[in-house]
């Protein structure tokens, strides 16, 4: 069997390797042409933002969304694989959350879309682990000593989600000029939510 | 899919400036290559058609990553999507969907094509040929 290590060209190895699959019926372009487009188009951070929007100004659907993140996340239509265990992790200015999966890629699909390359990398996901503090102020987020900082590790069971705190000034926005501020980055931890 | 903005809309999507873009774009497109959204698109069609069970693809990822690491303590030439697509040749071949000979003569038939074949494109990403004798443009 190939592997990633024998250097064949990915571009071929994947094209045989759907070709073979094609012509056995066991799977139609039709069908992945539909998921890559889903992913490409549709299903993106958007979906989170408008989560936490609602969150922000809906105090009982926050209420929910951290009890059950699937259940509240699923109430404005947002489902699908590697959506079945969300857990919503509120910031305070006492915790701020940031998340990593550290053997793979896990993360939440329905609400963030797939992940950014730098969440996959081998780099973030072995030192955001051992230098929080360090990574995040790569990102240009520099918290301060008196802010704790946790690391959730995503696995099989469950994808976390950050629920970032909302900025100040932002008292006379409508839920979609809040969700505007919800960035993607603000929503795995690794920033806060823009100002307005 | 979940609201009127017109999300669904490609010129839409591509543009990242203003206050209106979405925050997914981030200024980085999902797939880097065609090959990686069709090794995505695969693995996500096998799984619901129930030939693959999600969580061996995930182990075996994993395991991909891990191998992947260790023989490359300096990261350098990571790819995501080669780890991944390296778990879906294994998962695939551990159900018994693909036969590991099959899969290598395919592939070394596709490799044999000559330059400038009718190579398929998808998507708006880039178009990587490090080890394809292949020329860019179709002539």
């Amino acid at each position: 069997m190939t592997t990633a290590a024998d250097h064949i060209d990915p571009a071929l190895r994947a094209e045989a390797l759907a070709s073979l699959l094609i012509e056995r019926g066991l799977v139609d372009q039709a069908t992945m042409d539909n998921f890559i487009k889903t992913y490409e188009q549709s299903v993106g951070p958007m979906n989170g933002a408008k989560v936490v929007a609602r969150a922000w100004t809906d105090p009982g659907y926050a209420e929910r969304l951290l009890a059950d993140g699937t259940a509240a996340i699923a109430e404005l239509g947002f489902k699908g694989p590697q959506g079945e265990h969300i857990v919503v992790l509120q910031n305070t200015p006492e915790v701020h959350h940031v998340v990593v999966c550290t053997l793979c890629s896990c993360y939440p699909w329905p609400v963030l879309g797939l992940p950014p390359s730098w969440y996959k990398d081998p780099s973030y996901r072995s030192r955001i682990v051992r230098e929080p503090r360090a990574v995040l102020a790569e990102f240009g987020l520099e918290l301060g000593d008196d802010v704790a900082i946790r690391v959730f590790d995503s696995s099989s069971e469950v994808r976390y989600m950050v629920l970032p705190m909302r900025p100040a000034g932002t008292d006379g926005l409508s839920e979609e000029e809040l969700a505007a501020l919800v960035t993607r980055d603000s929503m795995v931890g690794v920033a806060e939510a823009a100002a307005p | 899919m979940t609201d009127s903005g017109g999300h669904a809309d490609p010129a839409y999507l591509l543009d990242s400036s203003g206050p209106a873009a979405p925050p997914r774009d981030n200024g980085e497109l999902v797939f880097a290559a065609p090959w990686e959204s069709r090794a995505f698109g695969l693995a996500l069609a096998l799984n619901e058609a129930g030939l693959i069970d999600w969580e061996d693809f995930r182990q075996a990822l994993i395991r991909e990553i891990g191998d992947w690491e260790a023989a490359h303590p300096s990261g350098e030439g990571w790819s995501y999507y080669e780890c991944w697509l390296g778990a879906l040749e294994r998962t695939a071949g551990a159900r018994g969907l693909v036969d590991p000979r099959a899969l290598a003569d395919r592939t070394a038939l596709l490799a044999a094509r000559p330059a400038g074949h009718d190579h398929e494109h998808h998507g708006r990403g880039g178009h990587e040929h490090d080890m394809h004798n292949e020329s860019p443009r179709h002539p």
